[in-house]
């Protein structure tokens, strides 16, 4: 039983989304879904205390274990959040019974698809999982089925399936530089076996492959130009979603980009990839900290942020070494964790108050202490204010970058402060003034959002040893 | 890999490009997928015979799948959910023949100078069919970005999808795990399309995006 926690991280959620597509009820399947995405957690956790070795088609390593572990973490929260959400939205009519059956389904698939683009130790495999997750995201971002939510979906799938044809095209070319060097067939197209042989290959394949796969999987990641399907997305489905989405698919793609680096920085003849993701992600940061000014929805505001914080992670990781590497890493981890808790947040907010219009919110915490508060800690950490982890990552960015490049360090400082001043005059519109807009009921679950923000608060105090030393190996490969 | 099975391969996949010029002009929408089906036919008749040269039984698949699902298939279909929409007759005001070839034929100069020169080592064969295949996927994407109608756009990813098969074909000994996902994931894309389009037109009584666009964005 080599395979035994990779299958079951695998299989469980395949087993659940059967059965969530074929059982009625609310109760009973927002149950199931929340114990599959527990014991799917529970599983990957083991991962930590033996790894199955690596076989063609799957392996685990320090990148992706502690990648498994997150994503299952925070589907498994996300799921809790879930079951509340949900059942207020069918009990406001916007869910019909035969779309949440629906819903479940997907959303246990999607948990899959996660997964395997994780665990999956074949460049081909990695594609057709992300591919599979963008496609179930489609259809999770059209459920709801409004003029706005179609549009936003068939943007997404339209830009997300040319990002990941170039991806596939890109897949291609890393194969063909392998292949002289490997030999013919599946081998060329394993991971573990092409990092080891990377010094080998024709570094003029490898740096075209790499443009490829860093537009086509930078279109995944959000990265501007290429993130006009983010901010639809992202405001137009079910809250629960745009949590998975900010908080795991973004670093799925980010994961795969991560991958290929690697192949680049073991062949020293080919182009360093430093440059392009610095300059994509310097872009983006600035871009989206601009616009998070004129934003009038709620959601959109956060999915713009999301942008900003992909654009400070690509930064990091195009700098490179020991230091940026483990921030960008530190800074993927606490960004899912804190984004995914305000969406948690957000998603409640827009039902007591009936919109996602921020004009229409004002007075949070005063009207809804617990999720005002909430949300206010959630910005808090998301802006990178001191004790929270995002501000530990986002440091390690700065001083590091300010050692080797204080002009670069200047811009990427400006663009946090943008964004910063941004997010904090918003927030002052929703939680603090006059009470403005309708005061729903809710009956909220709290327990994931403050999970999440007590996970990042901690890591913002004390890291402890074994991650730091994960992250250090890692950082060390990532080169 | 010389003479006559270099020859024909060669000429299989300049012909997938040549089609893909004759896609990028069609302004019926009948017409376009008509063309199409030939893109796919052509596709097929180049993968079978790579099939045949590298003596890899399993692209006779890929092939067969080609022939099948995308040559078939797929135009009948669209074919069925134009008329039951009521387009068919719509014509669609494309960016103009004149700047849309050209602009062509400028990704297809850029497809060969890029890969011509990257790919010096390698086989013949496989250069030249990649410079092909990023051809026909750079022509898939001006495709799509010069359409209007959301059929045009996903014929356009469609032909874009058939530059990548080339591209895997011609890239020997690729296993055939990813070649059946393709195929899975444009069966898969399919379906979303089909249900899209359904949706869409159940909600505007127009597949025309430009209807769409009305509500992009933000809300005042």
């Amino acid at each position: 039983m080599t395979l035994g926690p990779i299958a079951a991280v695998l299989l469980i959620p395949v087993v659940a989304a059967v059965l969530l597509a074929a059982l009625p009820g609310y109760r009973l399947t927002a149950r199931i879904n929340v114990v599959a995405t527990l014991a799917t957690f529970l599983v990957a956790l083991s991962l930590f205390f033996g790894r199955p070795s690596p076989t063609p088609y799957f392996h685990v390593d320090d990148l992706n274990n502690v990648f498994i572990v997150l994503t299952t973490f925070v589907g498994f929260t996300t799921s809790v959040f879930s079951a509340s959400y949900i059942g207020h939205e069918l009990a406001i009519g916007r869910l019909t019974p035969t779309f949440l059956r629906f819903y479940h389904a997907m959303y246990q698939v999607l948990m899959f698809a996660m997964n395997l683009a994780f665990v999956a130790n074949n460049i081909g495999l990695i594609w057709v999982a992300i591919e599979l997750a963008t496609l179930t995201t489609v259809l999770m971002v059209g459920i709801y089925r409004t003029h706005e939510a179609l549009e936003a979906a068939w943007k997404y799938f339209i830009l997300g399936s040319v990002g990941i044809a170039l991806a596939l095209f890109g897949t291609i070319l890393i194969y063909m530089a392998g292949r002289p060097v490997i030999g013919e067939g599946a081998d060329a197209m394993v991971w573990t076996s092409l990092v080891a042989r990377a010094a080998d290959f024709d570094p003029a394949l490898l740096n075209l492959a790499f443009v490829f796969l860093l537009l086509g999987y930078g279109t995944k990641v959000g990265l501007a130009p290429l993130h006009a399907w983010l901010p639809d997305a992202h405001s137009e489905g079910p809250t629960p979603i745009s949590a998975v989405l900010s908080g795991l698919l973004l670093n799925v793609a980010l994961y795969a980009l991560l991958r290929f680096k690697m192949l680049l920085a073991a062949n020293p003849a080919a182009l360093a990839p430093g440059p392009l993701m610095v300059t994509m992600g310097l872009i983006s940061l600035v871009f989206a900290a601009f616009m998070l000014y004129r934003r009038r929805d709620i959601k959109r505001l956060f999915a713009y942020s999301s942008i900003e914080h992909m654009g400070i992670i690509t930064f990091a990781f195009g700098m490179g070494g020991a230091l940026a590497n483990f921030a960008g890493l530190l800074h993927m981890t606490m960004h899912s964790l804190t984004k995914s808790a305000i969406f948690f947040a957000v998603g409640h907010v827009a039902q007591v108050k009936g919109t996602q219009r921020i004009a229409d919110m004002g007075g949070l915490t005063e009207t809804h202490p617990v999720l005002g508060w909430g949300l206010v800690l959630g910005v808090v950490a998301i802006a990178g204010l001191p004790p929270l982890g995002i501000f530990t990552s986002e440091f390690l960015v700065v001083t590091s970058t300010f050692a080797r490049s204080p002009f670069l360090a200047l811009i990427l400082v400006f663009g946090l402060l943008v964004g910063f001043a941004a997010l904090f005059q918003r927030l002052n519109t929703i939680a603090f003034g006059e009470p403005r807009g309708e005061r729903g009921e809710t009956h909220a679950s709290y327990i994931p959002m403050f999970a999440h923000l007590a996970l990042v608060l901690a890591a913002g105090i004390y890291l402890p040893p074994s991650l730091v030393g994960w992250f250090q190996n890692v950082a060390k490969a990532l080169g | 890999m010389h003479g006559i099975s270099f020859d024909v391969a060669h000429m299989l996949a300049g012909s997938l490009v040549l089609v893909s010029f004759l896609q990028l002009y069609q302004d019926r929408l009948y017409a376009l997928l008509n063309i199409y089906a030939l893109h796919a036919l052509v596709l097929a008749l180049s993968v079978a015979w790579q099939a045949y040269v590298q003596q890899a039984p399993h692209l006779y698949v890929t092939a067969a799948i080609a022939l099948l699902f995308k040559a078939i298939i797929i135009p009948v279909v669209l074919h069925r959910i134009i008329v039951r929409l009521g387009i068919h007759r719509e014509i669609e005001k494309v960016v103009g023949v004149g700047p849309a070839m050209l602009l062509g034929m400028g990704l297809v100069a850029l497809a060969m100078v890029v890969m011509l020169r990257v790919t010096m080592e390698a086989d013949p064969l496989a250069r030249e069919d990649l410079a092909f295949a990023l051809s026909v996927v750079l022509l898939g994407l001006l495709m799509m970005v010069t359409r209007r109608n959301a059929v045009g756009q996903v014929v356009g990813f469609m032909s874009l999808e058939n530059g990548l098969v080339l591209a895997a074909t011609g890239a020997k000994g690729m296993p055939l795990v990813v070649e059946i996902s393709i195929a899975f994931s444009v069966l898969i894309a399919f379906i979303v399309i089909g249900i899209f389009l359904f949706r869409i037109r159940e909600r505007f009584d127009t597949v025309d995006l430009q209807a769409l666009d009305r509500f992009r964005g933000e809300r005042p």
